[in-house]
């Protein structure tokens, strides 16, 4: 998705934008439970015990099949030309450009609500977030993760916060100055590193 | 650090009695600013915990051309990537570190990455100190604490942080830091010692360590 951000202009439609839910692959009962994506080992003990790398790997490996079964992203990297993705980004959104659930921030943080999802009637975009919510998150990482741009995924992030799928954490306000608490806890934490 | 506590973030529903996401930690950022090429990515990467992620946001401009299609506003946009990384502070707060655009034109986002920053960090470049004017002038504008860091390059000439203080025209209580962004230890220093300059002036009586 980087670059230029110039996506093909005029002529062909990306083809079928959206696949019949049947053709879809039914996706797996419960979110598997993600690990960090190449976390440190300490930061893994705070964002919790993590299952073996590479689930955040599989949601966005999951996600381009789905885009290559649209006929859209093939997937291959470097991920598209110079013409842009073959799939506009806002298609998957609807087109819309706005989230239903305003305020989130690039460094919101997002998590699942509950391990029980009926995953039928999600989108492939939104089955891939969810998926990589099952630890706190931000919308940035996720936006990197499925190589999405932020505002689409807070598009989408909207729709599943509106369903009770997704909570949200808004950072720290701006019109607050931060605590002392919170920069001591700063400072402490990098003196770690 | 790994308690019981830690597991509620994989076992979304599974949290025992509390409210759901009573656990997601608090993000805080920080912003590392400077000309093009500067090492902002290079420092972001040397503390982070995760290898620096790329993402993207495309803004929409209100067009300044002269170009009038029946009325139709005309709007451009611009993809901007950012390079960010992320420093698990404990269990209740996650620092982000993101590396500012350096090309002018993408300005008009710094707003929104601005926002609720605890500060910045503008590195400079002693070949080419005038790159980074324009993020000095804009974390002064907007009141953003912030420290001078200077990646010592090779070949770079070897100027002292007062000469640089000169040039680069910042008053007395804004730290300038010499730094080797490729060096976790140096840039931690840095970091340290814009969080600091945050906790002074938050309250003078807090003043930490001497800065470096």
């Amino acid at each position: 998705m980087r670059g230029a951000g110039e996506h093909r202009r005029g002529g062909q439609r990306p083809a079928h934008v959206r696949e019949p839910a049947a053709e879809r692959e039914p996706p797996p009962a419960a979110p598997a439970p993600l690990g960090g994506w190449d976390a440190a080992p300490g930061a893994e003990a705070v964002w919790g015990a993590s299952a073996p790398a590479g689930g955040a790997r599989d949601a966005a490996e999951e996600l381009l099949r789905h885009r290559r079964q649209r006929g859209g992203h093939d997937g291959s990297l470097p991920r598209h030309g110079a013409a842009g993705p073959l799939v506009r980004p806002y298609t998957v959104t609807g087109g819309r450009t706005r989230p239903a659930e305003a305020g989130l921030d690039m460094i919101s943080i997002v998590v699942a609500t509950r391990e029980r999802v009926d995953w039928g009637p999600l989108e492939p975009e939104h089955a891939a977030i969810l998926r990589l919510c099952g630890r706190p998150v931000s919308v940035a990482e996720l936006s990197a993760q499925l190589d999405l741009p932020m505002t689409v995924v807070k598009v989408l992030l909207g729709d599943l916060i509106a369903n009770g799928d997704v909570l949200a954490r808004a950072p720290m306000p701006a019109s607050d100055p931060p605590h002392m608490s919170v920069l001591q806890a700063v400072l402490d934490g990098i003196r770690r590193l | 650090m790994a308690s019981a506590d830690s597991d509620n973030g994989t076992a979304p529903g599974a949290d025992p009695g509390g409210e759901p996401g009573g656990h997601i930690p608090l993000a805080v950022k920080i912003l590392v600013a400077g000309g093009f090429g500067v090492g902002k990515t290079t420092l972001v990467g040397s503390v982070s915990e995760i290898e620096p992620l790329s993402t993207e946001e495309v803004m929409t401009e209100a067009s300044m051309g002269v170009d009038d299609l029946g009325g139709v506003e005309e709007k451009t946009t611009t993809t901007v990537a950012l390079d960010f990384g992320r420093i698990t502070v404990n269990q209740q707060v996650v620092l982000y570190l993101f590396g500012t655009p350096g090309q002018g034109r993408f300005w008009f986002m710094w707003d929104e990455l601005a926002e609720g920053a605890l500060g910045a960090v503008v590195l400079a470049d002693t070949r080419r100190l005038d790159t980074c004017f324009p993020a000095v002038d804009f974390f002064e504008r907007r009141r953003i604490p912030f420290v001078v860091a200077v990646n010592l390059f090779d070949g770079a000439y070897d100027y002292g942080t007062q000469e640089v203080r000169e040039a680069v025209d910042v008053g007395a209580d804004v730290p300038i830091v010499l730094s080797d962004a490729r060096d976790r230890e140096s840039s931690k220093a840095v970091l340290l010692a814009l969080v600091e300059h945050v906790m002074r002036r938050r309250s003078p009586a807090t003043t930490g360590r001497p800065l470096p």
